[in-house]
Order: structure tokens, then sequence, then C-alpha cells
């Protein structure tokens, strides 16, 4: 009973303070058994990227070529020192894993910031700036979008020059079209509404209402486009160091490993295995998470 | 549902400004094609040489052969006109014409992305039917979660564990290429599943197909995956709307309503969304090329770059972008002409 | 339609059926496309593979060996003095036909000049046709070797030379050299299609191109008027295969029976397969981390000497090269005359590297870089993998090494310009000659400018002195002294660490019948015969 009478007044005026926001939000998230599967797996990724050196049994990079090519430990040949085997000039496999989970996290985290906050303030200028700024934004985005990513993005890693930085800029930049529509879309219904009429008639400035009427109202689709967006990142870095456009060996990157891999596929499936198994898990956590927050987030598919 | 009333003169102006809006990306896809390539450091003449490298005379004179002395913009000028009279140039290192090459190369991209699709097709539907019916059963779960794992597949590493199990473990499908080497088919379509009928030899046609397998099921996997979500959440959407509510209540049997009524409404964005695969397909047939030595546009882009072939890059990269547009073109139009809403929108 | 029919019902039983007169079809798994059909102005040896089946030159490598023998030439006759050589050519010999051309002549004096004019005169109709870069007819020097070369009659060409040059008949014998017929040069001209010529060749080789398909295949058929006579197989199809690993499965199916360049790490499970013997042979080449020696620290030998004292060569050719390279002390290769077998190479000792280092001013070590090979070479499968393996090497005394790399003609390009401080290349030798490698690689000719060959940019006279005496030495005895001492200063000076030489391995399939290596790495095809099963 008291905690009925409790929560009446804000029953009675939802508009002004929604009830536990957080709370509320945590309730539908927590509802979706992937979207929480998701969030520990990509908890326990970011737990292994920060204690890679205490956990890597190994250096990633100390070859020693007299135990290349160890099979796993449960295999004939295997040993435990090397659980998940040893790559062609006999680098501990597991302790590469380990500390490439930091280069993936690091490439998704830094591409979507990059896309997030370029994207953004892209799609914000066109949106209020409409005109021929609109226009020739929209219309470049168009043409990022028109060319096939992956191609796209290899022609600029071929331009800048082969590396991680660059394939994160590559990539970064193949996606930020989503993030300009999707900010520009947001400027567009947002600014047709009342809220912002009545803020822009009591003589609130172009970039006062960019940023602190707009922006906060169309943070629930970027966040959701973003978590989406770390595991198109992700997949796309791999793609490129698989195509030894990425990171450069001896660097432990998931693609990259696997591109050193490839010529290996007949006689140690190990090398192969593993750090195609790594990135698949690793995206497919934070598609699990990223599809949760859009049901979590999204009114329109709350039912 | 609204009335549909429309006018051929809106139909008219309807297409008009799409196409319209199709020609300033064209424009810039030719400027993005031609000045990115020109930023690719490396230089064409120098990756010919080998270890031996080029004296300097020489050089200058292969420069000028090529036509890579003059100024970016006057080259950018002379390129737009070639492009225009279908001249595309020809690729520095087998100094074919580009135009040649790319249609010797792409059936056999064609036929891989047209499989994928159908492969996606048939099997997304259907499961994203089926989830859709039995919302929340177990086999929704299943689809769901199997499909989010497509989704999330890095495609090169698929392919490869494919290999390593079906053609190195198994030895039921073979390691790569498009048909048996002992075949000799007279490329007539290009499309190999075509032109073995024509061989009159069932071992060549079979071959071809066993030799497509891991490859369509490397591409499809992805449309699959996006496929079976569309068609299930497009499928919730048409189950929840009055008429079928209605068609229930008459006792029109399961069957009935859900394979006429709904599927018939739910398929529309469906069948935009595998419009709009044909630059995912790209992307994946890059990969999917590489991995299975599948002579395709992929395979060839790659390699361009790699041997900074400029001419073949810039064609590939215009000839590419230039489909994808078209595609998303027509499936903007059909889409747009369908549904009514969409045209008034905008 | 019935033509293609036709042909897989003669082609296909080859396999599957021991039927008397089934024809043989061999397959070759080749590793890529070539880049057209004509030698002269390709530079890889997919494309000399691919064209060498078609073509025939004026003299011919022996099969399996270096020595130059008759080709379209029957005879030849080289005045006293050693600029003139009068070749006499082989009659009735046939060319190709194909559905554009019919020849209507068998191969005369006026292919030989058109061959020769097509490459060194620039107003020659082809000389800018397909490509202007005759690479290899300018790298054997021909342009300015060659004085004039005359049609005596039908069946007689008169070479004429600038000054005498001992390797002439041999490098009428690679690839470049390659005689087509100018009688289907002029029907495309004509036709206005002059480039069908190196696209859909004619040649008197022992096999005629049936059907190319980019990245797929290459189809030919024996020539049944060969003047050597028919090849034992009837047909030949290479089967473009980029990656080795798929290769050596398509090997292991009998869906090929050859392939070029194995991975190292599929050798054992090769060497093991019953059906399947590897042939091997020393290839001429070397690979080498070449120091800059006009760049700090390098220019300090004892430096170089340190470097070359902390790598484990063993190590890094064992796991890398596996079985295919043999660790290299000179910067010639064991097969080749006047190669010094008596020099000791550095040995591995990382103690004795360190103090050397110390001496030298370095005790605490030090920055620097090392490039690394951007592709596979014979006489480098896996520039970053070794690059690895000699970066954790030098980083236990201390020298931090950075692994750099750029796409292949800017990394040489780069290279040669001096850009790096430590960079991985390599060579293969053309024509069997110590100078080839010698001094193209290490004089100061080549150090000099910005796009010489010699990337250590190592100019030391006494070592220049004996090599460009040897050049201009005719008796092949003082040659080799010189070149022998050479080697010796060469390892005191160390500015390479020379890393391996290359084994030819080629994996052939039990059936096939007298497959023989060529030391120069082509693989031809006649003369090899196949067994039916």
């Amino acid at each position: 009973m008291t905690a009925e009478t409790m929560e009446a007044p804000l029953v009675a005026a939802p508009t002004a303070t929604p009830p536990h926001p957080l709370r509320e939000f945590w309730g539908y998230f927590s509802a979706n058994r992937g979207a929480v599967a998701g969030l520990f797996v990509i908890v326990s990724v970011v737990l292994v990227a920060l204690l890679a050196d205490v956990l890597a049994p190994h250096s990633p990079y100390l070859t020693d070529t007299s135990i290349a090519l160890k099979p796993p430990f449960w295999q004939e040949g295997g040993s435990i020192t090397y659980p998940l085997g040893t790559d062609a000039i006999g680098r501990d496999i597991l302790s590469r894993l380990i500390y490439g989970s930091r280069l993936s996290l690091l490439i998704g985290v830094i591409v979507i910031s990059i896309s997030i906050v370029s994207g953004t303030i892209f799609g914000l200028v066109a949106g209020f700036a409409r005109g021929t700024t609109e226009i020739f934004i929209m219309r470049l985005m168009d043409i990022i979008l028109t060319m096939p990513s992956l191609l796209l993005a290899i022609v600029i890693v071929a331009v800048l020059g082969p590396g991680l930085i660059n394939s994160m800029l590559a990539v970064a930049l193949v996606i930020l079209p989503h993030y300009v529509r999707l900010a520009r879309a947001a400027v567009i219904t947002e600014t047709s509404k009342d809220y912002v009429t009545a803020a822009r008639v009591s003589g609130a400035g172009t970039l006062r209402l960019m940023f602190k009427e707009v922006l906060p109202n169309c943070t629930a689709p970027l966040i959701v486009q973003a978590s989406l967006g770390i595991s198109t990142a992700i997949l796309d870095a791999a793609a490129l160091g698989f195509l030894g456009l990425g990171a450069q060996p001896p660097s432990p990157e998931w693609g990259t490993m696997l591109a050193d891999a490839r010529e290996f596929v007949l006689r140690a499936w190990w090398v192969v295995t593993f750090p195609g198994l790594a990135i698949l898990i690793t995206v497919l956590a934070f598609n699990l998470l990223g599809d949760g927050l859009r049901d979590a987030l999204d009114p329109k598919l709350k039912r | 549902m609204p009335l549909r009333l429309f006018s051929i003169q809106d139909m008219l102006r309807f297409i008009l400004t799409r196409v319209s809006l199709v020609i300033p990306t064209f424009i810039g896809i030719t400027l993005l094609a031609f000045f990115l390539i020109r930023l690719v450091p490396g230089d064409p003449i120098e990756t010919m040489a080998g270890e031996r490298g080029i004296d300097v005379a020489r050089h200058e004179q292969l420069k000028k052969d090529f036509g890579l002395d003059k100024p970016l913009i006057v080259q950018y000028g002379y390129y737009v006109e070639r492009v225009l009279h279908g001249d595309l140039g020809k690729s520095i290192v087998t100094r074919e014409s580009v135009l040649t090459e790319f249609q010797s190369l792409f059936p056999a991209t064609v036929e891989l992305a047209i499989c994928a699709i159908i492969f996606a097709l048939l099997l997304g539907i259907p499961a994203g039917i089926v989830a859709a019916v039995r919302r929340n059963s177990i086999f929704d779960h299943g689809v769901m979660g199997i499909s989010l794992t497509g989704y999330s597949m890095p495609i090169f590493w698929w392919g490869l564990i494919l290999i390593l199990v079906f053609s190195v473990q198994i030895g039921w499908t073979p390691v790569s290429g498009r048909i048996d080497v002992l075949y000799y088919v007279e490329p007539v379509t290009g499309f190999l599943l075509i032109d073995t009928l024509f061989t009159e030899d069932e071992g060549a046609f079979l071959s071809a197909l066993g030799h497509l397998i891991l490859p369509t099921i490397v591409l499809g996997t992805q449309p699959l995956a996006t496929i079976a979500r569309m068609t299930r959440s497009a499928m919730l959407e048409v189950l929840g709307e009055d008429y079928i509510r209605t068609a229930k209540a008459k006792g029109l049997s399961r069957f009935r309503v859900v394979g006429l009524h709904a599927l018939r409404n739910a398929l529309i964005p469906v069948v935009t969304v595998i419009g709009l695969q044909v630059g995912v397909l790209f992307t994946g047939a890059i990969l999917t090329e590489t991995i299975f030595s599948w002579p395709g546009i992929g395979k060839w882009l790659i390699e361009a770059i790699f041997r900074r072939d400029y001419p073949v890059l810039q064609g590939g990269l215009l000839l590419v972008g230039a489909i994808v547009m078209s595609v998303n073109l027509i499936v903007d139009l059909t889409y747009g002409l369908i549904n009514p809403r969409i045209r008034h929108n905008r | 339609m019935k033509k293609s029919a036709l042909f897989a019902a003669i082609c296909v039983p080859a396999f599957l059926a021991a039927a008397p007169l089934a024809a043989k079809t061999l397959v070759y798994c080749s590793e890529g496309s070539p880049e057209n059909f004509y030698p002269g102005v390709n530079t890889t040896g997919t494309s000399f593979d691919a064209s060498t089946q078609i073509y025939s030159r004026v003299v011919e490598f022996e099969r399996g060996g270096t020595q130059v023998q008759p080709g379209l030439a029957e005879k030849w006759d080289i005045s006293a003095d050693g600029t003139v050589y009068t070749f006499h050519l082989r009659k009735g010999v046939k060319w190709h036909s194909n559905k554009n051309f019919k020849p209507t002549r068998d191969m005369n004096a006026d292919d030989i000049v058109f061959m020769f004019e097509r490459q060194w005169k620039q107003d020659n109709p082809f000389f800018k046709v397909t490509s202007p870069n005759h690479s290899y007819f300018d790298d054997m020097g021909m342009p300015k070797l060659l004085k004039s070369v005359e049609k005596v009659d039908a069946y007689t060409v008169k070479v004429t030379l600038n000054q005498p040059e001992a390797p002439f008949l041999a490098d009428l014998a690679m690839e470049f050299a390659a005689v087509q017929s100018k009688e289907y040069a002029d029907a495309m001209l004509k036709a206005g299609t002059p480039e069908k010529i190196d696209q859909e060749p004619i040649g008197t080789g022992p096999f005629y191109l049936v059907q190319y398909q980019k990245d797929a295949t290459i189809r030919y058929k024996a020539f049944n008027e060969y003047y050597g006579g028919k090849a034992k197989i009837d047909d030949l199809v290479f089967s473009i295969t980029p990656d080795a690993s798929v290769r050596w499965a398509k090997l292991q199916k009998g869906e090929c029976h050859v392939m070029p360049y194995p991975n190292p790490a599929d050798l054992d499970a090769m060497k093991k397969d019953p059906n399947v013997t590897v042939l091997e042979q020393a290839g001429l080449n070397v690979g080498y981390l070449a120091y800059n020696t006009q760049k700090k620290p390098f220019d300090d030998v004892r430096v170089r000497k340190a470097l070359n004292m902390a790598m484990n060569k063993k190590a890094i050719v064992d796991a890398v090269y596996l079985s295919s390279g043999v660790t290299a002390k000179n910067p010639i290769p064991p097969s080749m005359w006047s190669y010094n077998d008596a020099v000791k190479d550095d040995p591995f000792d990382p103690e004795a590297a360190k103090k050397l280092l110390a001496e030298a001013g370095y005790p605490n070590g030090f920055e620097t870089d090392l490039w690394a090979m951007p592709v596979q070479r014979p006489y480098n499968p896996n520039g970053k993998r070794v690059a690895e393996l000699m970066q954790a090497d030098l980083a236990k005394i201390g020298v931090k090494a950075e692994i750099k790399t750029y796409e292949w003609g800017e990394y040489r390009k780069r290279l040669q310009a001096g850009e790096s401080q430590m960079g991985q290349m390599g060579w293969t030798g053309d024509n069997g000659d110590p100078d080839n490698f010698l001094h193209t690689l290490l004089g100061c000719d080549s150090a000099k400018g910005v796009s010489g060959s010699n990337i250590a940019k190592f100019c030391y006279k006494p070592f220049d002195d004996l090599v460009t005496k040897a050049k201009v030495t005719s008796d092949q005895k003082a040659r080799t002294e010189l070149y022998k001492q050479a080697q010796v200063i060469f390892k005191e000076q160390a500015p390479w660490f020379t890393v391996a030489h290359a084994v030819q391995l080629k994996p052939v399939r039990k059936e096939v019948v007298d497959f023989k290596l060529s030391p120069f790495g082509r693989h031809t095809f006649y003369g090899v015969d196949i067994k039916g099963k």
C-alpha cells in the first residue's frame, strides 16, 4: 500500500520525470536473454583485454621455431603449456588471441568514436543548414554508400598505406554515412516539433539548438547504431587484416593472424580456427547487445 | 488501405526526379574513382619492373605513353571523354581493354551472386515466416540466434572453415575454381551452369554445380541472415493488422491466411532489402572470390590494387558503382510505384 | 556447341578410362594468370611459362639444362672476332593457325628479323604494341650491342654486334627472344588489331593455344607439325590456382599433375605421399638482408658484423624456407662457377655480437628499421615472417628494429633510393654468370644514384676493382680467381646478411614421365609423357 501511494504522484506527472528511466530500461533490457549474454561476453572480452598482461601465459611476440605448429593440448602432440597450440613460428596462439582482443576492442571503439562524432556533426550541419550544404553532404554520403564498403575501404587503405591506424580510418569513413543520415533525419524530425520551435522563439541560437535541444533527443538511436556499428567495424577491420591491408605482422590482430594462417589450412586447423572464432564471438556479442539496446530504447518495438 | 489514385504525370515526375538524382552521384563516382586512385602511392611503371628496376629515361617514356605525365585535371578530362565513348582504357599489366576483361569475368561473379541470393531466399523466407508464425517458440529463437550468428560471421573465415571441413576432411566438394579443368566449355553466356548444359555432358554440369556449393553458402550467409530477420519482422507486423485478424475471424485456414494474405504484403519490404543487398554482395564477393580462387570481379579488383593497375581499378570502381547505383534505382522506382505513400513523402 | 561437346568427349576420358586411343592430358596447376602471350614485354615467370609452350626461339636451352642447342636455327657461324653471327635457319617449320589467321608460308628469315626489330627499332609498328617496355631485351644490353640484323636470304640471317659478347647465344635462348610470325603480325596490323598477336598467339612451338580464360584456365593442344615431332601428350591444361595449399590439395586429388611453388609447410606431407615425387634442384638465386652501408650506424663494419652474428640464420631458414632453401654464406649460389666454398660464414653468437656492438659504440643497441619483402619470391617465401624472426633475434642484443613494408614497386624503388637502413631483397640470375650477381648487386656503379640494384649502397674499392676486372677478362680461370677473392672481401665487409638460396622444388605425380626441372625456373612440357592408369 505504501508503495502505491508513493508512486502515485509520479504517475500523475509522467512527462515531467519518467519513473526510474534507467530501471525501466534495464527491465526491458534484462528481459532479453540474448542481450544479457552479449553484454556478459563483452564485459569478459574487456576484462581479458585489460588483464592481458596477467592472463596471457606467454608473450604474443615470442618466437620459438622448435615448437612451431604445435596442436592444442587435447590433441596428440599438444601440451598444456600452449593450450590452443602454436603458429608457424612457434608463438602461443592463446596469448596472441588475448592480446588481439585489445586491438579488436580498440578498433571498434576508435572507429565508432570517429564516425559518430564526425557523422553527427555532418548530420547536424546538414539538417540545420539545408540548401546547398545539405545537398553536398548528402550526395557525398550517397556516393560513399554506393560503393561496396570493403572495396572503398581497400582503396582508401591503398591510398593511406596498410596499417592499423589507416585501416581504422578507412573503416570509419566507410560507415560514416549511416551516422550522418541518422543525425540528419533526427534533426529534421526534431526541429519540426514544438519544443524546438518554442526554444527557437525564445531566442536560442542554432548552435545551442543543435547541442542542447536536438542532440540529446537523438542519442538513443545513435547509441543503438553505435553498438551495432562496433561489430561492423571489427568485422571490416578484420577483413582488411585478412587481405593483408590492416594491422601488420607481428601484431596479433585477429584478421591479420588469419591471413598469416591461411597457408596452413590443410595442415594445422587450429591456427585458422581460433582467431576466426574470436572474431565471430566478439562480433556476435556486440550485435546481441545492439539488438537488446534497440528493443529497450526504441518505444516503437516495445510490444 | 488508402485508395490508390495517381496520375501518369505524377508517376513520370516521380521517375524523372529519381533518375535525375542519380546523375550527380554518378559524376561523383567518376571523380572518386579517378582522384582516389591517383592518390594511391606507388608507381604502376615501377610495379611492372620487378627486381631489376627501370632506368629513368625509359620510365619517362612509359609515363608519356600511358598519359601519366599530364596534369591531373587534364587526365580527368580525357578520362571522362573516353568513358562517355564507352572506353575505359587498357590494363597496364595485360594491355587488354578494361571492358573486355570486365565482361569476361563479370558472369562468374553474377552467377555466384545469383546462386547466393537464391540460396538466401530459399532458406531465409520460409525460416522467417515460420519464426513469425510461431513467435517466441524454440524454433523462433533458434532461427533468430542462427541468423544473428550468420550476420556476425567473418565470411573470409567461414569460407576457410567450410573448405577445411567439406573439402579437406570429408572430401565432398572441390577446393577452388569454377569447374573441373578437364571439362572444356565454350563460353557462350559465361554462366557455367548454362554453358555446361550445351556440352551434352552431365559431368560438366555437375562439376560446375559442385564448385558452386561452398562459395554460394559463404556468399549467401549474410543475405540469408538479413532476409530471415526481415521476413520475420515484416510478417509480425502484417499478422498484427486488422485485415488479417478479420480473415482469421472469418474462419479462413491458417495456411491461407499466412500464405496468401500476410505473405504477399510482407514480401514488399523483403524484396526491397534484397535489392539493396547488391553492395553487400559485392563486398562479400571480394572475400569469397579471394578464398575460392573464383575468377570474378572481386578478385580482379583486389589484384588490380596490389598491382597498381590504375585503369582496371578506375574502370572497375566505376562499373561496380554504376551497377550498384542502377540496381538501387530500379528497386527504388519499383518500390515507389508499388507503394504510393513513399512517392508522396518526398 | 558440337565442337565443344566433341572436345569434352575426347579429353575427359583421359582421366576416367584407360582407352588406348584416349588423348593424354597433362594438367599443370599454375600459380597465376599470365600478363599476355608476348614474352618480349614480360618479366614474370608466370607469363613466360604460359608463352614458352607456344613459341620457339633461334636457339634453345637444352631441356633441364643451361647448354645452348639449335632451335629455329639449325646451325650458325661466328666470325673470328666474335662480332658477326650468321644463322642458318631450319626449313619447313610450320606455324600454328587460329580462327583469325591461316599461315601461307613456313617460318623464314623475315620472322627472325621481326623478332629483333619489334623490340629494337622504335619505328617498327609493333614496337609499342602491348607495351613499349621490352625489359629483357634492354636489360641484356641488346640495343647497345646490336649493330645490324640482316636477312641474307630466306633462310639465312646475319647479326652484327658492336663488340664481342660471349653470352649472346645464351641470350637468344631466353624467353624474350621468342619468334612470332611476321605474316600474322602484318595481317593483324592491316585488320587494325595489332595487339591480337600477343593475345591470340601464333607460334612454331610444340603446343598451340586453344583457349585462355583469365584466372581460370589456359588450354593448349599438341601441335602435330612441330618441327621436333609432336609432343607425347595431346592436351596441356594450365589450371590457374594462386593458392599454394589449394594447388597441393589438387595435386593430391589427381586434379593436376605438376605444381610449382609448394608451401614449405606442406613438403613433409608431399614427400610422404606415395603418388607424388618431389623433384629438387638448386636455383640460381639468393635472398638477403642489405645493410645500408652509407647510413649510420651501418657505415661501421663492426655493426654489420655484429648484426650478422646476432641473427640465427639456420633458425630462419628452418622455419620459413623449411626444406625449400639452404643457408647462404656467399652472395652467389653454390651451383654457380667460382663459388668460394672456403669462405666461412659468421657464426651465430649473440654474446660476441653484443661485445662487438659495444666496441662500435652501441653498448645498449640502437633503433633502426627493417624492411620486409611485400611479395613472395622463391628466394624469400615469406618476407614478413623472416622479418619477424630477425626482429626477435635483434631485440636480444638491444637492437630495436621496426618492420616496414610498402607495395612491391614502391618498396623496390625506395630501397634503391637508399631510404632503408636494413632491407630484404633477393635476386634470380638470368644467364648463370657471377657478374650478374657480384657486379650488378654490389659494384660501385650500381650503388650510385637512386635506381641502382646495389641497395646496400656498398662501394668498396678493393671489391669493386676485382669485379670490374673480372668483367673484362675473357679467361674463365682468371675470372674464377677474381670472383673467389671478391667473395672473401664481401664476407669481411658484410654489406649483406646473406639469408638463403632457394631450392626449386616441384611436386609431380608419379604418372608423369620425364618432367625436367629448368635451372631458370621454367616449366616446359614438351618431351613429358604421362602414363595411363
